[in-house]
């Protein structure tokens, strides 16, 4: 298993090294730090074997996270804990930066050698780890929670939540939230277009209660379909789902509610795409290039998209654009990322807004051609779902039988909408 | 304040160190801590303070005792004389009221990794391995294999290794997780002496607690689980049942580990339907892996490549998800190119060619050859797919893109061997991109196919000789024998018009070429040509063998092996783990006991040079990390 966990800075200095075995050196973070981070070429892998060392690595803003092994480790395990590490990272300083690092350092060894023993993932769960490894020094005494209860929790079957948690009022909130990827090809036709649903829940139940809540899926909706009758008929075909048995992203809040991620899904039959792009995109010889661009949007015409950003990317040597939008929006031309960001900051239902521009080009010396990468898209629809999924219905069953009430709320995001031009 | 702390590079640090380390202020102590563990990180060596440190050990503040824990782990091993005194505390924390302290103390011990502390070690790791407190008993339980890998005799004598095998019944399956990956450990410590035996009896019990572990606890045990050999086929096929609610488990790993637990069990469950069953309940979470994280998308991507070697038809379906994104890694790109390959059919090639052609107009040099090398492979493997994938190639050609008309130029001459006189007619457009192509081996492959189908072309005699024309320039020597190959086969095809052309080759060749290989060439022909010109056309005109695919698959014994390790780094190399992972059982083949001590002191040396010499390479009698600066 894991040898040394290292975190490095951008030029690779070693900000947090930690050793968990013995048969590796403090001295290996140079090793890494040649082969990988100052190497000239770029990276090829994020896992790097040199003689019988492994090093796996994933790089977050001006970070590197960079795990050691002598043996055959299991490297899914490896990523799966660093990303997880990252989450209690920022779950703890809010954001994860050489900052934040720098600034948290000694927490960051006492997290270290909580989540990991001899190299092996122990508990990561942040609820539990915030109740022991604090911000604040606790003396061994004046611990203000029984310790008991503490290793209780950080062992038991259900590491994610205490069981003594009591609210006034006993609410529940459900969201569903949505992103649509999509790969659309030049000629208009859909090469790939999936969702991935997240249902998360945001909890002020008392006790320890089992909820129970059930979807529009066509495999629960075909068996019992008959008896149940439901009017509109529509049912949704989740290719796959997983389950969360423990709190992910949880967040002890101070008013102590719990959010998490109670389950995530993908759909891949009859995706609703949100958004309809109809680009036309010509090159007008070596000088210009003529753009013009429909956007639809395709749902109902009672709800709103926000945050619409559309990018059109422009070639690298593009000197002057005229831009024109007709319909809602503005857009303006981005020479830093080479393209023209057009952000639409409501856009209706049923409703459509088109961009035309012309873009001049500087002569350049050696003619590259152009890779033409796709035009993206960014938005948020609210009470929507891309895949058609409704939450059916959310039952709580608790020993004391308190009254509940529970909401459900719908959103669709953008998660990888690219046009291809 | 505390990035100041490490930003502070003063002289004679250490000295100021000491003297805050021996403060009568608390706050200063404590800050001094600090400030030795922010040193000790970027790799300053603060052993020199060992005793300094070691006397603030003794305090209720959970802080600065981890951070001491800490320093102790990383200098233990060259004081270990020193140690000894710290050893008190130690002891004394494993008696605490705080299970939390009792943990950090036992788990910090086993890591001093020092042979004078195992003595003290002893007692508290067995009250521990008892605890009432199940947090300080899984972390006791790891500590027997930290002892274990100190000292196996130890271990052993004070029967630390039994009371873990008995902990397996435990009734805390964070516990039990941790003892499956202790137990592992030692097993692979010993070199396979039987620490550890699987039977049927623990096999339930894991099964049991498999269901309320952590994420971590089941992928060891699901680990422990491939090497199991199950009695009969009912039981591999109740362990496989049972664990297939697995799959849908929201870590990667733990959908991995499944995977290769159902690929392993194959051999032993026979019943065809389950068999099926399992794929197909394999599909959509392997599918669901692309949806994850960049890193372990690739490590999902490169066990794809090996399941569908074991299960060609697997994904079949599913060809579009593996489309290449935009914005994804290369290392991504490069490995879902190799699965959409790999899956693809007669059905779906059409797709997947336009697909490809999208990615030869990307930027990336190297993506854009693999792709154009995807394409080929495409219309070898399929022939009604090679019509198709020849016009996408020379669409490609016609956007006099450098690199692009380069590799299409290579991967033609394969498709046009493989599909004699089928495509002719594009032949004589290939002949006007000649001044794009510089790179040898394309300028060989496009010499290749003029030679060949010189009959095809109208004015072969112009394009070969106006090749010629650089022929002494050439620096490679591929190009010079392509250009003296297709003179010869010009001359054999049209013997008059190609008569001035050969004559001047064949004699420049042999007069003027610095190169032996092809003034040897050249007189061979010329010797034949003269003696016997039907000779010479049974030699250079000869029906060529047909080209193949290349075989990309693995061998099946290591392929079997591989799959075996799914998810792990060997999987990732798609190398076996005896190749790079060195065991300790084996290291100088001395036996285990005797050779603790030594390695010792051999490490120390090694710690000195290194430090000398800025990096080292970490272990001796292995190969060695090579360093190039």
């Amino acid at each position: 298993m894991l040898s040394a966990v290292f975190i490095y800075n951008q030029k690779g200095e070693v900000l947090i090294s930690r050793l968990y075995r013995h048969d590796v050196k403090r001295s290996v973070a140079d090793v890494f730090r040649i082969h990988v981070i100052s190497s000239p070429t770029p990276v090829r892998s994020p896992v790097t074997t040199l003689g019988s060392t492994s090093f796996f690595h994933i790089r977050y803003e001006n970070l590197w996270l960079c795990a050691v092994t002598k043996n055959n480790a299991n490297a899914a395990l490896v990523f799966e804990f660093l990303y997880r590490l990252l989450g209690l990272g920022f779950s703890y300083f809010g954001r994860f930066d050489e900052e934040a690092v720098k600034n948290n350092f000694v927490l960051i060894y006492e997290l270290l050698d909580e989540v990991l023993d001899y190299g092996y993932p122990q508990n990561i769960e942040v609820d539990t780890l915030k109740l022991y490894v604090t911000t604040e020094s606790i003396r061994s005494k004046t611990i203000p929670e029984p310790p008991q209860n503490i290793t209780m929790q950080a062992t038991g079957a259900t590491t994610w939540r205490r069981n003594d948690i009591q609210y006034k009022k006993n609410e529940a909130f459900v969201d569903v939230i949505e992103s649509v990827n999509l790969i659309l090809s030049a000629k208009g036709t859909v090469l790939r277009a999936d969702v991935q649903g997240q249902i998360v829940m945001r909890s002020f139940l008392s006790g320890m209660p089992e909820c129970k809540f059930g979807l529009n899926d066509k495999l629960v909706l075909d068996k019992d379909g008959g008896m149940s009758g439901v009017g509109d008929g529509e049912s949704v075909e989740i290719a796959d789902c997983q389950f969360h048995q423990c709190v992910r992203l949880g967040r002890f809040d101070t008013d102590r509610t719990i959010s998490f991620e109670l389950m995530r899904y993908r759909t891949t039959e009859n995706v609703n795409l949100p958004f309809k792009v109809l680009p036309v995109v010509r090159e007008m010889g070596k000088s210009r290039i003529e753009y013009e661009i429909l956007v639809k949007s395709n749902f109902n015409s009672k709800l709103s998209a926000t945050n619409v950003m559309i990018k059109v990317p422009t070639p690298p040597s593009a000197t002057k654009c005229r831009i024109k939008v007709f319909g809602p929006g503005k857009a303006k031309y981005q020479p830093e990322q080479n393209a023209i960001v057009w952000k639409i900051s409501r856009f209706q239902g049923l409703q459509e807004s088109s961009l035309t521009a012309i873009v001049d080009l500087a002569p350049m010396s050696k003619q590259v051609a152009w890779s033409r990468p796709p035009i993206s898209l960014d938005f948020q629809v609210l009470m929507f779902t891309a895949s058609g999924l409704l939450v059916r219905f959310l039952k709580v069953f608790e020993k004391s039988n308190y009254q509940s009430v529970k909401w459900v709320r719908y959103m669709t995001k953008a998660g990888s909408y690219e046009i291809r031009i | 304040m505390k990035a100041k702390v490490l930003a502070a590079l003063r002289k004679g640090e250490n000295y100021e160190l000491k003297t805050e380390l021996n403060s009568e202020y608390r706050e200063r102590r404590k800050e001094a801590v600090r400030r030795v563990i922010a040193n000790m990180t970027v790799g300053k060596d603060v052993s020199g303070l060992f005793t300094d440190v070691l006397k603030n050990m003794q305090t209720d503040d959970l802080e600065i005792k981890k951070l001491i824990y800490l320093y102790l782990i990383n200098y233990a091993k060259t004081q270990p004389d020193l140690v000894i005194l710290a050893v008190n505390t130690f002891v004394k924390d494993t008696e605490d009221s705080n299970p939390l302290i009792r943990a950090l103390a036992i788990r910090t011990m086993g890591c001093l990794h020092v042979p004078e502390v195992l003595d003290y070690l002893c007692d508290p790791l067995r009250t521990c391995l008892k605890d009432p407190n199940p947090y300080v008993r899984k972390t006791a339980v790891m500590c027997v294999a930290k002892v274990f890998e100190l000292n196996a005799a130890v271990a052993e004598e004070n029967g630390f290794v039994d009371a873990v095998r008995e902990s397996l019944s435990d009734s805390n399956s964070m516990v039990v997780a941790n003892v499956v990956s202790a137990l592992a450990e030692m097993n692979e410590m010993e070199g396979g002496r039987g620490i550890w035996r699987l039977d049927t009896s623990t096999v339930g019990k894991l099964l049991t607690a498999v269901n309320e572990c952590t994420e971590w606890g089941q992928i060891a045990i699901l680990e422990a689980l491939v090497d199991y050999r199950p009695q009969d086929e009912k039981e591999a096929e109740n362990i496989c049942e049972r664990l297939l609610p697995r799959l849908q488990h929201a870590n990667g790993s733990v959908v991995l580990s499944t995977v290769r637990l159902l690929l392993t069990y194959e051999k032993y469950v026979k019943r065809a339907d389950l068999l099926q069953q399992f794929s197909k309940k394999m599909v959509p979470p392997l599918v669901t892996l692309l949806s994850s994280e960049p890193e372990i998308q690739y490590v999902a991507l490169r066990n794809i490549n090996l399941i569908l070697q074991r299960q060609p038809k697997l994904l079949s379906k599913e060809i579009r998800v593996f489309f290449c994104k935009y914005n994804d890694p290369v290392y991504v790109k490069y490995e879902k190119l190799d699965v959409l390959v790999r899956i693809c059919s007669e059905r779906n090639v059409e797709p997947l060619l336009n697909e490809l052609k999208e990615y030869a107009k990307e930027v990336d040099v190297d993506f854009v050859r693999h792709a154009v090398q995807a394409i080929s492979r495409l219309a070898i493997k399929y022939d009604s797919a090679a019509e198709r994938a020849v016009k996408v190639l020379t669409d490609l050609i016609s956007t006099k893109v450098e690199y692009v008309v380069q590799e299409s130029m290579i991967v033609l001459k394969d498709i046009f061997r493989r599909y004699p006189q089928r495509f002719d007619g594009v032949i004589a457009t290939l002949c006007e991109y000649i001044d794009i192509v510089d790179k040898p081996e394309a300028m060989a492959a496009l010499i290749w196919i003029i030679g060949e189908y010189s009959e095809h072309i109208t004015n072969v005699g112009n394009v070969l000789s106006g090749m010629f024309e650089g022929f002494l320039e050439q620096e490679d020597e591929s190009v010079q024998l392509a250009l003296v190959n297709a003179a010869v086969k010009y001359f054999l095809k049209s013997p008059q018009q190609g008569q001035a052309l050969v004559l001047k080759a064949l004699q420049t060749a042999t007069e003027k070429c610095a190169n032996p290989d092809v003034r040897d060439r050249a007189y061979i022909y010329w010797r034949l040509l003269s003696a016997d010109p039907e000779a010479a056309r049974s030699v250079a005109l000869v029906d060529k063998p047909p080209v193949e695919l290349e075989n990309v698959n693995l061998p099946d014994s290591l392929l079997q092996e591989l799959v075996k390790e799914l998810g792990c780094v060997s999987s990732v190399l798609q190398k076996p783990a005896r190749l790079f992972v060195y065991k300790r059982a084996e290291k100088a083949g001395l036996p285990r006991h005797a050779e603790t001590v030594g390695s010792e002191a051999d490490e120390e040396t090694t710690t000195s040079e290194a430090a000398a010499g800025g990096v080292d390479t970490t272990n001796e009698g292995e190969p060695e990390l090579l360093i190039s600066f």
